[in-house]
């Protein structure tokens, strides 16, 4: 039976190694639901949030392979009974549906949403929720001129967890990271011999 | 400081500086390389001018095909447990790399790759010779990384020997753009690399593993052990003898386990998986405890999953976590290298002999002797069989000698009849089934193993592909013995057309050159038999010749290689011949 499953994965930051965690499910023909990566609350340690659905002892040979990656320093897997998660959207609505529609701000207020920009031509409003709320609210506005609609990936915490920060903050202490190096030389092409 | 002072550091500076290309090459010494494998190329020019100053240290082998490169460096590293280096270039000299990092990532092998690549401004241009080897390799190395600063190096390389050899081992591929070859950096000497923070080799062994296993093993009327390389890989070949000789349990290895203990012991009962031994595939279901040493449950061993040990309560031990529960669900996970956790175990087991138990191993080993293997063996008439060329062999090097195979009918005639005294002398494509792996990697076996025999046993496909190797012989003439047993066809695919496909043989009718005019052409002796009066005496000369020598041996066009464990059958399911399918 599948189920949707948060993967929550700590790596280093290296370049590639996105597509050696992508890899992992593209191999086994699994589609992601969500996909984020930002760096984590230490430096040089990043976060990875993906969701997930598929069969429970594939997701457990999944979070394995991954924790293998010589870069990958710990990978949590979780249902979501046990993570409290959100998405954020944002909607584009011409400004003046919202001006003469009172039906509108209601809305808006019921899924407490907020407006990022206001323009003559249009409004954009920030809402956070969970993809059925999120869902709603599209539903909604699309009948008064949606322009543009965009949402995030999913980011979650974990419900029993207290020790993921000390964790974290342990990871990094361990010896520090080598810095990646970028690619530094993209400009400096007549300072280098050539074959 | 004055300006003496100033001067006198400058000067100190000034000397310490090398370029990214020695940095490479001391890297290698550092990590008491010796041989390395490889092909120059446009993008790797810095490092073999380095190289150049560095002959006498280090012997580079000129293969004439990148895929042959890795390959040699495999045959190196099973035979003598060292990491195999590999250098090639960028664009078509790395993708050539492809094939054998699959096959060493599969197999578990220690590889540093080191290709060159493009300089790092001109990288993503499309540049002459650039492809993207990092990504196009990430799913079939252990780790990869490209270097674009010279000062990376030293702790770069330091990480990939780490890496490559350490836990369950595996290739690494370094791509070193040109720029950074030729870059002179403030070089502070090589520091080898023994942690690495994201990355732990070894789980911590769970002593309560071990007291479950041991009380399974301690209860157990018909305990069954199947072993695969880890045995090998862990150095652990004497701790499992002891293990299995204390607790007198019947021991079966993988075709990638072969050779860790010798192929006569008393308790070894023979070679498990589709084309194994009859008895350890029958008992795989009749035992009631399986005690699974760094093997990894490969489809071709377990058969039909859902048919596979079900009555059986199951240990595995392994170093690697993620292959516990992958596709067999077992009851007592024994995390760990097996030279650890093999003593532990041996420690809390009690003596025993399980004497009936064995008894009913070697009546179906009988039953199998008598159908199969006898007149595999020994035919008195017809041509030439493949099992009675491997069997002379057995005779005339005692068993001693290291085999090398490829893949098909006899890669499994080789590892089910071949006697094997000595560890590491089973090499052999296992995982991946790579056709023309064979004649590279027993050149890489020899310069590992340089005073053992090498015999590549080919099929007359395999021998095809990867042919041009016989110039890297032809050049610095490793001593090693090319037998092809050629049945004229691709045998077995041929033989799952004839079992499965209606004898509707689709392609598989394959014409070879005359091998041996071929050898002849690469300044190598050889020679074809066809006769069985003349069988012996060609094996004898071959063996004994001092140099290179190629045996071509005529042997059955239709020949089936039996037992079976037909696809999507249970290993109980095995048949001893055509007619049971």
């Amino acid at each position: 039976m599948k189920k949707e499953f948060t993967l929550t994965i700590y790596t280093e930051n290296h370049v590639g190694l996105i597509n050696k965690i992508a890899i992992m499910f593209s191999r086994r023909k699994i589609s992601l639901e969500s996909f984020n990566t930002s760096p984590s609350e230490v430096p040089n340690i990043y976060r990875f949030t993906i969701v997930v659905v598929e069969a429970e002892a594939v997701v457990k040979n999944l979070v394995k392979q991954i924790e293998k990656i010589v870069d990958v320093f710990k990978v949590y897997c979780n249902t979501n009974d046990e993570i409290v998660w959100q998405q954020m959207a944002l909607y584009k609505v011409p400004t003046e549906v919202i001006i003469k529609e009172v039906k509108v701000e209601r809305l808006l207020r019921e899924y407490g949403a907020k407006a990022v920009v206001i323009r003559n031509d249009y409004t954009v409003f920030e809402a956070t929720g969970q993809g059925e709320e999120i869902n709603k609210l599209l539903k909604k506005l699309d009948k008064f001129g949606l322009i543009e609609f965009v949402r995030s990936s999913r980011i979650a915490i974990i419900n029993a967890s207290e020790g993921i920060h000390k964790k974290v903050v342990e990871m990094e202490l361990k010896n520090p990271a080598l810095q990646t190096i970028n690619n530094e030389f993209l400009d400096k092409k007549d300072q280098v011999f050539q074959m | 400081m004055n300006t003496l002072e100033i001067k006198e550091t400058e000067k100190q500076k000034s000397e310490t500086l090398v370029s990214g290309s020695v940095a490479v090459i001391e890297a290698l010494l550092a990590e008491n390389v010796t041989t390395i494998f490889g092909y120059p190329g446009g993008a790797i020019m810095p490092i073999y001018d380095a190289l150049f100053d560095y002959k006498k240290q280090l012997n580079h082998i000129l293969v004439r095909h990148e895929q042959g490169a890795t390959h040699a460096a495999q045959g190196f590293a099973r035979v003598s447990g060292a990491t195999g280096v590999v250098f090639a270039t960028s664009g078509p000299g790395a993708t050539n790399l492809v094939t054998g990092l699959a096959d060493a990532m599969i197999d578990s092998t220690p590889l540093v790759c080191i290709t060159g690549q493009v300089f790092a401004h001109l990288l993503g241009t499309d540049a002459f010779q650039e492809t993207d080897i990092v990504n196009i390799t990430s799913p079939v190395t252990k780790w990869n990384y490209q270097i674009t600063d010279a000062s990376e190096i030293p702790s770069v390389l330091a990480k990939a020997f780490y890496i490559a050899k350490s836990g369950r081992p595996g290739p690494v591929l370094i791509d070193i753009t040109k720029n950074a070859q030729l870059q002179l950096f403030d070089y502070e000497g090589y520091q080898k690399c023994d942690f690495i923070r994201s990355y732990k080799p070894q789980p911590d062994i769970r002593i309560s593993y071990v007291e479950q296993a041991a009380e399974l093993i301690n209860q157990a009327k018909k305990p069954f052990v199947i072993f695969g390389q880890g045995v090998i890989l862990g150095n652990a070949e004497k701790e499992f003898l002891q293990f299995i000789e204390k607790a007198g349990i019947p021991s079966a290895w993988t075709i990638m386990g072969m050779s860790a203990i010798p192929t006569n012991h008393p308790l070894a009962v023979g070679m498990l998986g589709m084309h194994g031994n009859y008895a350890p595939n029958l008992f795989t279901n009749e035992c009631d405890v399986l005690i699974a040493i760094g093997m990894r449950f490969d489809d071709r061993v377990t058969g039909r999953l859902d048919k596979y040990a079900k009555q059986a309560k199951i240990i595995h031990l392994d170093i690697d976590p993620a292959e516990i529960d992958k596709n067999v669900l077992v009851n007592v996970p024994v995390w760990g290298n097996c030279k650890e956790t093999l003593p532990l175990l041996t420690e809390r087991v009690e003596q025993k002999s399980h004497q009936e138990w064995i008894t009913k191993f070697h009546q179906a080993i009988a039953i199998e002797t008598e159908k199969l293997i006898e007149p595999e063996l020994f035919p008195e008439e017809g041509e030439i069989t493949m099992g009675e060329v491997i069997q002379l062999i057995n005779e005339l090097t005692n068993g001693e000698a290291v085999m090398v195979t490829d893949v098909g009918q006899h890669q499994m005639i080789t590892c089910r009849y071949s006697h094997q005294n000595k560890t590491r002398s089973n090499i052999t494509s296992g995982g991946l089934g790579t056709m023309g792996f064979a004649l590279p990697a027993a050149i890489g076996a020899k310069y590992g193993a340089p005073e053992r025999t090498v015999i590549a046993v080919m099929g007359d496909g395999g021998a095809q592909m990867n042919i041009q190797e016989l110039g890297t012989i032809m050049q610095f003439k490793p001593n090693v013995k090319i037998l092809i047993l050629n049945n004229s066809f691709l045998g077995m695919v041929r033989q799952w057309q004839e079992l499965f496909h209606e004898k509707r043989y689709s392609f598989t009718d394959i014409q070879s050159p005359d091998f041996v005019q071929v050898a002849k052409g690469y300044g190598i002796k050889g020679n074809k038999v066809a006769l069985r009066e003349e069988l012996k005496s060609a094996l004898q000369e071959m063996i004994d010749f001092p140099e290179s020598f190629l045996l071509e041996v005529a042997v059955r066009m239709e020949d089936n290689v039996f037992p079976m464990v037909p696809q999507g059958k249970g290993v109980s399911e095995i048949v001893l011949c055509k007619e049971d399918i």
